[in-house]
Parts: C-alpha cells; structure tokens; sequence
C-alpha cells in the first residue's frame, strides 16, 4: 500500500515534471505561437469559432507559404475555460516552450489579460489583445509590451454615438435623448461607462445603465425596465448567453431591433440565431468585415479543409468570430515579418516580435496582397499609441438570408475624448506600480 | 515497525500534551519543514510556484478556514468566495490607503476583515441549520460579490479589476510581478505554517472542543453550558480570518490581480468544499491532503493526456472535467471520512508492519 | 432623508401610478417564479426520496435538453451530431456488455441497469431509421422527446448503481458532495458527446407575446412562459395523483418517511430510487426545454440550479407545494425589487436578493414554508 501510494506519488511529481523536463527534439527552429483558447465553459460557443479561425491561418501560412520567412508555425493550444488562474498555469507552461519561446499571448479574456500584462512585460513577452483587455494599454509608454490594435472598447463607445448620432441627423440632435446601456456585471461590460458619461455630459443625452449578472440566463426585469424607459437606443456589452437572452428578450417586447447595438462580442451568428426573425436589424459594432467568401477564405477551405486538415467545420468557415481569430493570427504573422525584417534574422524570440507588432503598418495594398482586401481597416501602430486608429464598422443581422451585412461605413472614433481617458488610466496604474513611462522620441 | 511508539515514556504533561507527541510524527516534520524551506527555494522555478505551489498553499489555507467551520463546528458553509474577496479587496484598499504599512501586517488585517465579515454572515446559524444554512450561506457569496462589483470605493474609482502594487517583505519583493518565484513562495509558506499551526493548536485545545461538542450536537452541547452563540460565531470569526487570509495571498501574491466576480465566484467555494471532504472533514492534514488533491489532480491530468498522450486540448478539458467528477465520486465511496483517514489507517498499518496479529 | 424617500415612498407611488407597468412586473415575476419552480421540483422529488440534496439537477436539466436537441438534430439528418451520437450510443453499448459480463461473473449489478442502457440503444437505433426515412418535425418531435425520457431512465439507472447504492447510509453532506461529483461528469460527457455550440431548441413552442388590453395601458406577456406555467400546473397535479394515489406513490411517501421502516414493510429501496431519479430526470427535461427554448441550450443552463436553491430553501426541502409558492414568491419579489427599488441600488441585485427573502422566511420558520418540522431531541 505504502509503496504503490510513493511510486503514484512519484508518477504524479513526474507528470507533472514533464513539461518543464521535455528537451525539445533537435529541429529546425518554430516559432511557438501559444493558442489561449475556451473550447469549454460557459463562454465555450464563442471561443470556439474564435480558436478555429486563429488555427486555421497559421495552418494556411504553413501550408502555402512554409511559414514565416521558412520559419514554420507551431500553434500549441492550451484550454483555459475563461478562467484567470488556469490562464496563468497555461502562460507558466507554455513560455518557455519550443526554440522561440512562446512568441506572443492573446489571451482572449479580461481577467487573463489583466493578470499577464505585469508578468509578460517582466518575462519580455507581448502581450496583444485585439480589441479587449485592458483599454489604456493602448499607451505604449507605460505599456510597451501590451498591443491592443486595431481598436479599443472606448473608441468603440465614441463610434457608437456617432453612428446613433448621425442616424438621428447630426450630433446635436442626441440633446435630451436617452440610451440605455445593458451590460455583462464585470469589468468587461462596465468597460464604456466612463466613456459614455463623459460623452453624455458633453453631447447632453441621457445615460441609463442596466447591469445584467453573470451568466444572464434570465434578463425579464433589465427588459422591463427598458419596456418602463422607453430608451431611444440601446447599446449591449454582452457575453455568453447573456446575449442571446437579451436579443430574444428585446425582440419579445417589440423594441426596434435597428436600434439596438451590441458590442463586437455581441455579434456574431451565435448571439442572433436562438431569436429566430426576431433578431432581424439588430446591429453591432466589429472592426472586420463578416464576410465569408474574401479569397483567403476560399484558400483556407481548399488547402486545409479539403484535406480534412480544418479546425472547424467547413460551413462555419467566415463566421464572424471565425474571422476574428483570424485576424488576429494575421496580425500576428505580420508582426512576425516586420521583425524578421527589423532584426535581420528569422531565429525570433518574444521580444523581438515586440518590435515587429510596434512598427504594424497594415494597408489596404498589403491586405489584398494576403487576399484579405477590405477586410480590416488599415492599421498604424506607433510606439505611443498601440490602438492604431481604431475606426469601428456597425454591421447588421438579416434574419432572413442569415447573414450579417454592413449598415455603415468606418467610422473614426473621437480620438480627442479616448485619448485623454486612456492617458489619465494609464497615468495612474504607471503611478501605483511605479513605472517611467518608455520615451518614445 | 517504522511507525511503533513503544518505548517513547512520556515524563511530564507537557510532552504528553506536545503538539506532536510521537517521535516518528516529529522527525517527520521537522523534514517535511526542511525540504520546503530550505530545499525547495533553491529549485523552484515560475512554472511550479505560480501553477503548483502557490495555489497548493494559498488554498490550503482557506481548506483550514473552512474545515474549522464545517469540519469542526458542524456549519456548512457555501460562502467562502464571498470571504476570499474580503480579504481580497480589504489587502488592496489597506495597501493603497497606507502604502507604507508592512505587507504581513496588511494581509493580517485582511484577514481581520473578513472575520467581522463573517461573523455578520454567521449571524443566522443560530437559527438555520444544516442545508438550510449552507443554501443561506450562498446569500453572502452572492452580496459580496455583487458589493465589491458595485461599490466603486472598493477599487478606488477605476475598473473593477484590482492589480497589487510591489511591496517588499525584509527587503525582497514578494508581491507583484517583479517577485522572484522562490520569495512568493516562502511568502505563502511562512502563512500557512504559522497558520497550520495555530489552527491545530486551536482544534486541540478548549475551543477546538466547544466546536466539536456543538457538531456533535448542539442541544446537548448547550446543556452542559456552552453558548451556542459565542462558539458558532467564533468559529464563523476564524474560519472567515483565515479565508480571508487565503484571499488576500490569492491577490496579492499568487495572481497579482483579481476582479471579484470572475476570481472569486461560487466554483471557489465548491473547490474548497470538495478540498476538506475529500481531504476529510475535522482534520487539518486533510485540509493539505484534500488542497493537494484538487489543485494538483486537474494539473496532473492534463499533463498526462496532452502531454505524454498529445490529446487535443479540448478533449483533454472535457476528460478531465469528467475524470475529476469520476475520482470524487470515487474518493467519497471509498473513504467516506476522506484522505486523512486513509492516512490514520496506514499509521495502524505501518505501526504492525511486518507482523500483524 | 432621501434615503427613506427611495426605499419606502417613491417605488410604491411608482406602483400605484404605473398600473399596467405593475402588473406586467409581477405577473412576469409570477411566471419567472414558475420555471425557478420547475428546477426547484427535481431538487424536492430526490430530497423527499433519498435524503440527497441533488446539485446535479441543473446539470441534468442540460444533459435532458442536450439529448433531446441532439436527438432531433439527428432525425432532421445533421451530420456532427450523427458522429456525436454514434459515438455516445457505442459507449452506452459497451456499458452495457460490460455490466451484463459482470453481473454474469460476479451477480454484483443490478439486473436492469444494462437493460435500460440497450434501451437508449434502441431508440438510437430507431432514431436512426426515422433519420434515413426522413419526416416531418410533428412526428419526429414526441419520438426525440420519448427517446430523451427513455435516456434520463437510464441516466436514473446509472446514477443508482454508481453513485447512490455504494454511498448508502452516509452523511448528508457526503452525498451532496457526490452529486456535486456527477454534475462534473455530466458535465464533461454532455460537452464532450454533443460540441459546446449553442443549440437552437424549436420543438413548435410559441416564441410571440400575448398583449393584454387595459383601459390603463397595455401588459406584454410572453406565450412560452404561460405554457410554461400550464405545463408546470399539469406536473404538479400529475405528481400530486402519482404520489397520493398510485401504489407507486404510496411506496414513495413511505420511503420518504423512514427508510427502514418501509424496507422492512418490503419495499424495494433500489427500485424506488430509480423512480424518483427517473422521474426527477423528466422533471429537469421539461425545465431544459422551456429555458433552453429561450436561451438556446448551452453549457449556463446549467447555472439555473442557482436561481433554484432560494425557492428550495424557502419553499421548504421536503415540500411540492412549497417548490412552487417558494417560486412564486421569490419570482415576484425579485421583480419587484430590481425594477421599482432601481433607482436605490442600481441594478443587478436579483442572484442575492433571492436569498435574502428566502433569508427573511428562513428566520421565522427554519425549516422553510411548508417543510417538515425539525425536531431535535437528545
């Protein structure tokens, strides 16, 4: 008994060994490219799309193009469920892996995010969080490892009351109107308040918040009260189920659906489908297009999914999360090629990709040369300023061809009013933690 | 044969009454303390403090807090998420409050925090009893979070997500990112030793056994004078001290930043719950032995199938979500009183070893 | 000052000038308070039975609405589910085979377990023909939904083989933790059998609102909760004829009263539990169908079980007609509280508000409503 119980002990001290253990076999040098994914959970149907789309493009580039530079792409998944202390076990076991070390982290939740900003700028490994995560990090002073290109939910905020502005025929007329916001009960959906409140005290409309706790299965009394308020628009930082309750239930009380606009995590097939016709005009933010037919869609599909080699399903290729993983695999790859070019080698490490994600210049040219034209809009990114512009599209569901269609053009958000936000939050966590910001002349 | 207490004579009430009164118990521990203090620093790396370690010690502590509750005083309570972010938010307003003050003194006064958290929250199992109560207890796990979202002052007017300042502890930054692995780990360690050893102090003494005369029965217990009142809110008191500790190091030193609603929700509670029931209830070695087992099952699992099997992650996930389920369930069948006694059993087994009766 | 003005004045002068908006809340808070009772019921039928405090109620009302989207996926010809299902049925087969080898070794396993088993391999099976023939969804629809009820019997089966009769005579607290264990693997299984996709579960519910007319304004109300209410009525006097009047019943009111003295009057303890898990499983399959009709079954369906447990503690653990008053309840006072009291806390106050009535009660009958009275004696 006593033996076989030190032999398990011993097994299991030696598991879990393993992978700080495992010399990597001698081969030609990878790049680990860490995948942070929720396949599990409560929020699982959304990171599905979003992990098959990220996996998907790299497997494209080293397939059509043998990789990066000849440097070939190593995706190494690591299941988090969404949950912030399995994130950390996942970055500690995946930092040092492979020749290259773990390149770069999207760590695709705002706990996770916020948890590695700190550790990741201590180890020299970027951290990109493609629209979400910690929204004045988009200061690159005080954040120089952390990218949150091409947009942040702040800017996406100002979007949103240009778009309802222009809609109701000049910002001048939003005096006296109302908005309400419905949000997830956690950093995340509280992310726009500050943004919206500086914007209604300027733009004079009125401002009603309606938190909605986690998980959000049961939403009657946040819609009651809109029923009661009768708000003239009403914006949504969802997330999960939460989503397809609150589409169903606003359809439900006959509230117009194109006034209705969630956030880019409010928008994909998943959150529109459960409410059937009734979700018909309801609209959302993205920074990409929805499209599922650009030509790299067509390459993804012949090269990887005829040969059965897809993540995914083949028909949910060009969802709009799938997109969205892949946009943010693309940027990745591009930020891996601006460095190969900066450094002069292909034998990467994190830090140097650092370099590469900073001198980001993605334009309209470069995009149909990846067959990716007018999918995103183009994207600069400068040592101060890690958003890079961050124009939001508002798109909008057709219930009837099932399909997401766009119902705006770009739109520039009030850089002026994002800006001073982001400086004053990034001045304060620079203050509380002691950092001098990077100077970036 | 190794474990034969035969020829150890007692000469004074005081060994008698030692903390650990056999000499193999001893030399045990004293190795046991050896290893993790002076072995252990040397070869610790990031991987196993922040992934292994770590959550091993920080959630030992709560599984003590808790056990004195459940194990020893007989209170279910389903509440400790709500107690963790406590001492979770209370380290962070202290320390932003008085930048100055020690971090030990900061986290002790978390922990004091959380005690007069929890004896509000106590304040019904006086009347409730059993389910009823641990299905009440969800009242405060609930509140609390819900508080610590809503109340900006709790994150001083920013996002609700608080990050822990660097703090230094005799001259070594423990807490933050800029913290070596091996001086967070000695950190957590110095917590749960003193910890572990006060509450087994504790248990032993006449406290300890008020709590267990009002398990047992808390009619009877009544009769031959003990207050009801008092005892279950002192136990209320020091569990939540004690989980409120575990919080305040889950913040400040294990993830560095936290936000109430995601870090410390109802599986938090659950997670401990299943720690002391499969560690075994009314036991602070189970606390450790149950601690062990649930942080490091999951981890070990995971390994095992992507590591040395090269599953995908998510089935991986999926697996071990089940297997977990599996080995609960498993545990609970085979030793309902949960690893502590299979433990006691060995100790009779080894005691006779080579030659039973 | 203010304070008093938001807590005790304004909301009522809202109430009595906002009738329509009034009456709308509440009868919404009533129909809420109906599918929190439908969750709560499961919890009551096992608790009655077994004395177990079944935390995998949720989990099961996931698994039910899981088989039964799968299922009807599968007839319509979905091809991931095909894979899904093949795959679950030859697991279920192996089960099976396994368990008749062993009660051949060792006539340790109970005699129907691996029958009930091969039951949900037939109806895979038979599903498998109507998938091939191809059918409307009006046939198609009662067969997934009798294939579902035919799983969660076998589902019953499993769970009292493996979990309840080794863990017979233990601690409340150990079986609770053990269901907690079961919700893990349900959990894990449902996941890993059937993807985490949302699910879109139309079974011919209707999705529209009913608009009622007052010379005061109009009252939406939505038809899926009032046929959620029907069906809940329709449970509870079914429940209420089989426990009161079947032989069955009988035998389950006895159990539920003292467990030796009905075994030593008979009984079969075994067989009775199968029942009430059985009967708990079609309980949390019609709690899966009318929120997963809303939501879309996902993995949170399973989080309802949450929103059950302030109805179960203040309806009482023991009681039927508690479930569904302690629903009513809480239901409404949660409605009323979120909206009318808004201005005062901001929103977002329903997962703890619940258990701070349930709370309320609590202190003046520890036992809950209608629960059985506790005597305690040395």
């Amino acid at each position: 008994m006593n033996l076989k119980k030190l032999a398990l002990g011993a097994l299991a001290a030696a598991v879990v060994a393993t992978p700080m253990a495992l010399s990597t076999p001698a081969s030609a040098y990878e790049y680990t490219i860490p995948g942070l994914v929720y396949r599990t959970g409560p929020y699982a149907p959304n990171g599905i799309p979003f992990a098959n789309g990220y996996a998907d493009y790299f497997k494209l580039l080293n397939e059509r193009d043998g990789g990066i530079g000849g440097v070939k792409l190593n995706v190494v998944e690591c299941e988090t469920g969404y949950n912030t202390k399995v994130g950390v076990e996942c970055y500690e076991n995946l930092k040092n892996e492979g020749d290259s070390g773990a390149m770069v982290f999207s760590p695709l939740s705002t706990g996770i995010t916020y948890a590695l900003i700190p550790k990741a700028t201590e180890d020299e490994i970027p951290i990109f969080s493609m629209g979400y995560g910690r929204t004045s990090a988009a200061d690159g002073t005080v954040f120089p490892w952390v990218f949150n290109f091409p947009t942040t939910y702040w800017s996406q905020a100002t979007a949103f009351v240009k778009y309802v502005g222009a809609q109701e025929g000049g910002m001048e007329n939003l005096k006296g109107k109302k908005i309400a916001l419905v949000y997830h009960n956690s950093a995340y959906g509280k992310e726009p308040i500050k943004t919206l409140e500086v914007l209604a005290a300027d733009l004079g409309f009125e401002l009603m918040l309606l938190p909605v706790d986690h998980p959000g299965q049961e939403q009657k009394a946040t819609w009651l009260q809109v029923r009661r308020a009768k708000p003239d628009w009403i914006f949504m930082w969802g997330w999960g189920v939460m989503n397809q309750v609150a589409i169903k239930e606003a359809a439900s009380i006959k509230y117009p659906m194109d006034h209705f606009i969630g956030v880019w995590w409010s928008g994909s097939e998943n959150d529109v489908l459960p409410a059937g016709d009734g979700a018909n005009g309801y609209l959302a933010g993205t920074f990409h297009s929805p499209s599922n037919s650009l030509p790299v869609h067509d390459q993804i599909r012949d090269m990887l999914y005829a040969n059965g080699n897809g993540a995914g399903e083949v028909d949910r290729v060009g969802e709009v999360l799938y997109n969205r993983g892949m946009l943010n695999a693309m940027f990745i790859a591009e930020g891996i090629k601006n460095a190969q070019a900066i450094h002069g080698t292909t034998e990467l490490r994190g830090k140097h990709l650092r370099d590469g994600l900073e001198a980001m210049d993605i334009t309209e040219a470069r995009l149909a040369e990846l067959g990716m034209g007018g999918f995103t809009p183009e994207v600069k990114v400068t040592c101060a300023d890690h958003e890079g512009g961050g124009p939001v599209r508002i798109q909008q569901w057709n219930a009837a061809d099932q399909k997401w269609e766009w119902a705006s053009d770009w739109i520039t958000p009030m850089s002026d009013v994002v800006r001073e936000l982001v400086m004053a939050d990034s001045a304060a966590y620079a203050a509380e933690n002691n950092i001098t910001p990077v100077d970036c002349n | 044969m190794f474990y034969r207490e035969s020829g150890q004579f007692k000469s004074s009430y005081a060994k008698d009454q030692a903390i650990f009164p056999i000499r193999q118990d001893q030399i045990a521990i004293v190795l046991i303390l050896a290893v993790a203090f002076l072995v252990v620093p040397w070869f610790v790396n990031d991987y196993w403090s922040k992934s292994v370690l770590q959550p091993f010690l920080v959630f030992s502590i709560a599984a003590i807090g808790l056990n004195i509750l459940v194990g020893y005083c007989g209170q279910i309570s389903l509440g400790t998420g709500g107690f963790m972010a406590v001492g979770a938010y209370a380290s962070y307003k202290i320390m932003t409050s008085f930048p100055d003050m020690p971090i030990v003194l900061v986290i002790i006064l978390s922990g004091f925090c959380a005690a007069g958290v929890g004896i509000l929250f106590g304040l019904p199992s006086l009347r409730i009893k059993g389910f009823y109560l641990a299905v009440a207890t969800l009242a405060s796990q609930f509140f609390l979070i819900w508080m610590f979202n809503k109340v900006p002052w709790f994150h001083n007017y920013t996002m609700s997500q608080i990050t822990v300042p660097p703090r230094e502890f005799l001259g070594v930054t423990v807490t933050s990112s800029s913290a070596g692995p091996a001086a967070q780990y000695l950190f957590c360690l110095g917590f749960v030793v003193v910890g572990a050893w006060l509450a087994k102090n504790l248990v032993r003494g006449r406290t300890g056994r008020s709590w267990m005369a009002i398990r047992d029965m808390d009619i009877a217990a009544e009769l031959i004078g003990i207050r009801p009142l008092q005892t279950k809110l002192l136990a209320f008191a020091i569990s939540s001290f004690y989980i409120g500790i575990s919080g305040a190091l889950i913040f400040c030193v294990y993830l560095g930043t936290v936000e109430a609603s995601e870090a410390f929700d109802i599986n938090q509670s659950f997670l401990v719950l299943f720690m002391i029931i499969i560690g075994g209830l009314g036991s602070i070695l189970g606390s450790f032995l149950g601690a062990g087992f649930m942080i490091l099952m999951p981890i070990v699992l995971k390994n095992i199938m992507v590591g040395s099997f090269g599953m995908a992650a998510v089935t991986a996930k999926h697996i071990e979500i089940s297997l977990m389920g599996v080995l609960i369930v498993f545990f609970l069948i085979v030793e309902p009183h949960g690893f502590a006694r299979l433990w006691q059993i060995l100790k009779e087994k080894l005691r006779l070893w080579p030659f039973p009766y | 000052m203010e304070l008093l003005q938001a807590l005790f004045v304004s909301p009522f002068m809202d109430m009595w000038n906002e009738p329509a908006f009034f009456i709308e809340t509440f009868t919404k808070g009533l129909l809420t308070g109906v599918l929190y009772s439908l969750v709560a019921l499961g919890f009551v039928l096992i608790f009655k039975a077994s004395g177990v405090f079944n935390f995998a109620q949720g989990v099961m009302a996931l698994f039910a609405a899981l088989t039964l989207v799968g299922l009807l996926e599968f007839m319509q010809g979905k091809d991931m589910t095909a894979n899904h299902l093949v795959g679950m049925t030859v697991v279920a087969a192996v089960v099976a085979i396994g368990m008749l080898g062993l009660k051949k070794v060792n006539k340790i396993s109970s005699v129907q377990a691996p029958y009930a088993l091969l039951g949900f391999c037939a109806v895979v099976g038979f599903a498998w023909i109507l998938r091939t023939i191809g059918l409307p969804n009006y046939i198609l629809i009662p067969f997934a939904i009798v294939g579902t009820i035919i799983t969660m019997i076998a589902l019953a089966y499993l769970i009292e083989i493996a979990v309840l009769r080794p863990l017979v005579n233990q601690e409340l607290i150990i079986l609770f933790m053990s269901t907690l264990g079961l919700a893990y693997v349900l959990e894990g299984v449902g996941d890993l059998l059937w993807g985490s996709d949302v699910k879109i579960l139309d079974i011919g519910l209707p999705t529209d609102i009913y608009i009622a007319e007052f010379p005061f304004g109009d009252v939406y109300i939505e038809q899926l909760d009032m046929v959620a209410a029907v069906v809940a009525a329709a449970m509870v006097i079914i429940l209420a004829i089989f426990f009161n009047k079947t032989r069955i019943g009988r035998a389950l009111r006895a159990v539920a009263d003292d467990h030796q003295a009905a075994m030593s009057v008979g009984i079969p303890l075994k067989t009775i539990w199968v029942i009430v898990w059985s009967v708990a499983g079609i309980v949390a399959m019609v709690a899966g169908v009318m929120w997963g009709s809303s939501s879309g079954v996902q993995f949170s369906l399973s989080l309802i079980a949450l929103k059950a447990l302030p109805v179960l503690i203040l309806g009482g653990f023991t009681s039927i007609p508690g479930a569904i008053v302690g629903g009513l309840i809480i239901g409404v006072s949660e409605k009323l509280a979120e909206v009318f009291w808004y201005d005062l806390h901001g929103g977002a106050i329903e997962n703890w508000f619940a258990y701070f009535v349930a709370l309320a009660f609590l202190l003046f009958r520890p036992q809950g409503l209608f629960g059985e009275k506790i005597i305690e004696r040395i």
